[in-house]
């Protein structure tokens, strides 16, 4: 797909010069320019351009903060607290940074969540879909360590209990959290290797990234009617079209995000964490960073033993387990229809799926008691289900509605139904 | 695998094939080894440190939180109470019937006598006051048996540091500690 339709013609001396050696403005124009994506892209589908923007972003603001950073526990908090108010800009580098994590998720909860209802991890997509699950988790493990190190109550506490969920695995779960915190407990060695890595993983998911990229472009996007790419008619050229719609949707996030850092740039955090950290005393309500709240509320629900399996580890493999199922969910989902909008039930559960996820969070940041831990252990069934056993068993038993033939039908039926009204390539899919 | 078509006898490229091999996978261990050994506590924090805390001002139903090796380390002076409350729990009713005591033998069971200081010393009680569950630091004289309550997740200690009801899977560890006087207790 990526040679097929190469149009890049140098045309200065230099242009020919260089494209003879090192293709690489060719490369840019064909992968950004002139690549070919699907006509019927609705706004779900900017959230790929947002996230290479907001690694920019996490990036550039990180690097500089760790010119103004310590990580020795006995100075960590005050150099956060003297990039707050000496530091030039520190306040506005700081803000983007910590507000800019939060952003990061939610733009990949929803590109997730986009290329689940329209079944973009299908064949032959899977690899693609893989490489995604695995820029989560480094996510994941980037925001985790980043949180430990303003050094205070949260990013201390937060830390014991994170790397104390590999005490849960008998025998070797006590070396690996030794050799995970350099100690017996959250020290000073801890934030200089969190420091570190860090710094090391956003670089990792740079390279992750450009894999995810690469294997999008050997199978091209998928779209909102699930149908492949058959002609020339079903694509529009990447520029202008899905690069000035990335644009729209980049500014109205880009608003959002700068309305969150001006005005109220600590919602989105603990108070407890302007605490200085303290190894004695926890805080009466420990809870993660919104993002992780799912995955916490399922570490919680777990509180019988299965089997063998205590309560703890049973906890713990959950969680892991409610990220590992996403890495084989192309080969569980039976279904040959790739879009919800074509499976009447799928779309049911599916957004089932996301109320539910998003019940979970809120539970995450209940204490585990009374009514929330039954309502948790309702909630992480159904997570469970939803993968295990209503994906498999829907793809045999639903009957989905008529594909069009092609995504060129498809928008013009639309436009046909809409009285001509939307203009091509911008007409954007109502929601589910 | 590599061996030249027809002929049985390994060649000598076979050889060198499996020595490099093997002197490459010996090699690329080795040389990773350092790399992950690194990160294990080193010297500074491994040397067992011991401290010495003067426990004279506790008065019955008087607790004392210490750090050691980073993590705190409850002392309490019992009320009579909270002895009997805790002698009186029969062994069945445990979540984890083992006393976690450093000072006494593997496997003894959780008793009060073998989770406090000893005969004679039955009121006081020492811990390692991080949860089992996973880490964050009960909260003294709370919960459901009067001991211990961990607000992370909810785990119940009993009067004796024994989890009673919770997550956390076993009791409270009694780090290594004596008495070297009546009124000084060194742990570790």
């Amino acid at each position: 797909m990526s040679s097929d339709h190469s149009t890049y013609q140098p045309t200065s001396g230099f242009g020919k010069w260089i494209d003879s050696r090192l293709p690489l403005p060719r490369m840019v124009h064909d992968s950004f320019v002139s690549y070919p994506v699907p006509r019927n892209l609705n706004y779900a589908y900017t959230f790929g351009g947002i996230l290479m923007v907001m690694l920019v972003v996490q990036l550039l603001t990180g690097i500089v903060l760790a010119m103004h950073y310590a990580a020795d526990t006995a100075i960590a908090f005050q150099s956060v607290e003297k990039i707050m108010r000496d530091v030039n800009s520190g306040w506005l580098l700081r803000y983007m940074h910590a507000n800019g994590a939060s952003f990061f998720f939610v733009a990949v909860y929803i590109h997730i969540a986009r290329g689940m209802y329209y079944g973009s991890y299908k064949a032959p997509r899977e690899v693609l879909w893989i490489l995604g699950v695995v820029i989560l988790l480094l996510m994941m493990a980037t925001a985790f360590m980043g949180y430990v190190l303003p050094w205070g109550q949260m990013s201390f506490w937060g830390a014991t209990v994170i790397t104390g969920f590999f005490t849960a695995f008998p025998g070797i779960g006590e070396p690996i959290q030794q050799l995970l915190l350099g100690g017996f407990a959250v020290d000073n060695p801890t934030l200089n290797r969190f420091f570190s890595l860090h710094y090391l993983l956003p670089f990792m998911i740079t390279g992750v990234v450009i894999l995810h990229v690469w294997a999008l472009h050997v199978t091209g996007q998928t779209n909102p009617t699930g149908v492949e790419v058959k002609s020339k008619t079903d694509t529009v050229p990447f520029t202008p079209y899905a690069t000035v719609k990335d644009a729209l949707a980049l500014s109205i996030f880009l608003l959002v995000f700068a309305y969150f850092i001006f005005f109220m740039p600590n919602f989105l955090g603990h108070a407890d964490n302007y605490i200085p950290a303290d190894p004695l005393k926890t805080p009466a309500h420990i809870v993660p960073e919104w993002y992780f709240l799912p995955f916490y509320a399922i570490l919680r629900a777990i509180t019988f033993d299965i089997g063998p399996i205590d309560s703890k580890l049973g906890g713990v493999l959950a969680m892991f387990g409610s990220i590992a199922v996403l890495f084989v969910l192309p080969w569980l989902d039976t279904s040959k229809v790739r879009s919800a909008v074509y499976r009447p039930w799928y779309k049911l559960f599916f957004w089932l799926f996301v109320a539910n996820a998003i019940f979970l969070g809120w539970l995450g940041a209940k204490p585990a008691e009374g009514i929330y831990t039954p309502l948790a252990q309702i909630s992480t069934l159904y997570y469970f289900a939803f993968f295990l056993v209503i994906l498999p068993v829907l793809g045999l038993i639903e009957t989905p509605k008529r594909l069009p033939n092609s995504i060129t039908e498809a928008v013009l039926a639309k436009k046909a139904g809409n009285g001509g009204a939307a203009p091509a390539a911008a007409s954007p899919e109502t929601r589910g | 695998m590599t061996q030249s078509e027809g002929a049985g006898e390994p060649t000598r490229r076979d050889f060198l094939y499996i020595a490099t091999g093997m002197a490459g996978v010996v090699g690329v261990g080795s040389f990773a080894w350092p790399f992950i050994d690194q990160m294990n506590p080193d010297a500074s924090t491994l040397a067992l440190a011991s401290i010495e805390v003067n426990v004279e001002a506790l008065e019955p139903g008087m607790s004392l939180t210490v750090k050691w090796r980073g993590k705190p380390v409850f002392i309490r002076n019992r009320t009579d109470e909270e002895v009997a409350e805790a002698q009186a729990v029969a062994l069945d009713d445990l979540k984890d019937p083992i006393a976690r005591n450093a000072n006494v033998a593997d496997g003894s069971a959780a008793t009060d006598i073998d989770r406090s200081a000893g005969e004679g010393k039955e009121n006081w009680i020492v811990m390692i006051g991080s949860c089992t569950h996973l880490g964050c630091v009960p909260l003294g004289q709370a919960g459901d048996f009067g001991g211990w309550f961990c607000p992370c997740h909810g785990s119940h200690y009993d009067t004796a540091g024994r989890i009673r009801k919770g997550p956390a899977p076993t009791n409270l560890p009694v780090p290594p500690f004596a008495f070297v006087s009546d009124s000084v207790i060194k742990i570790g």
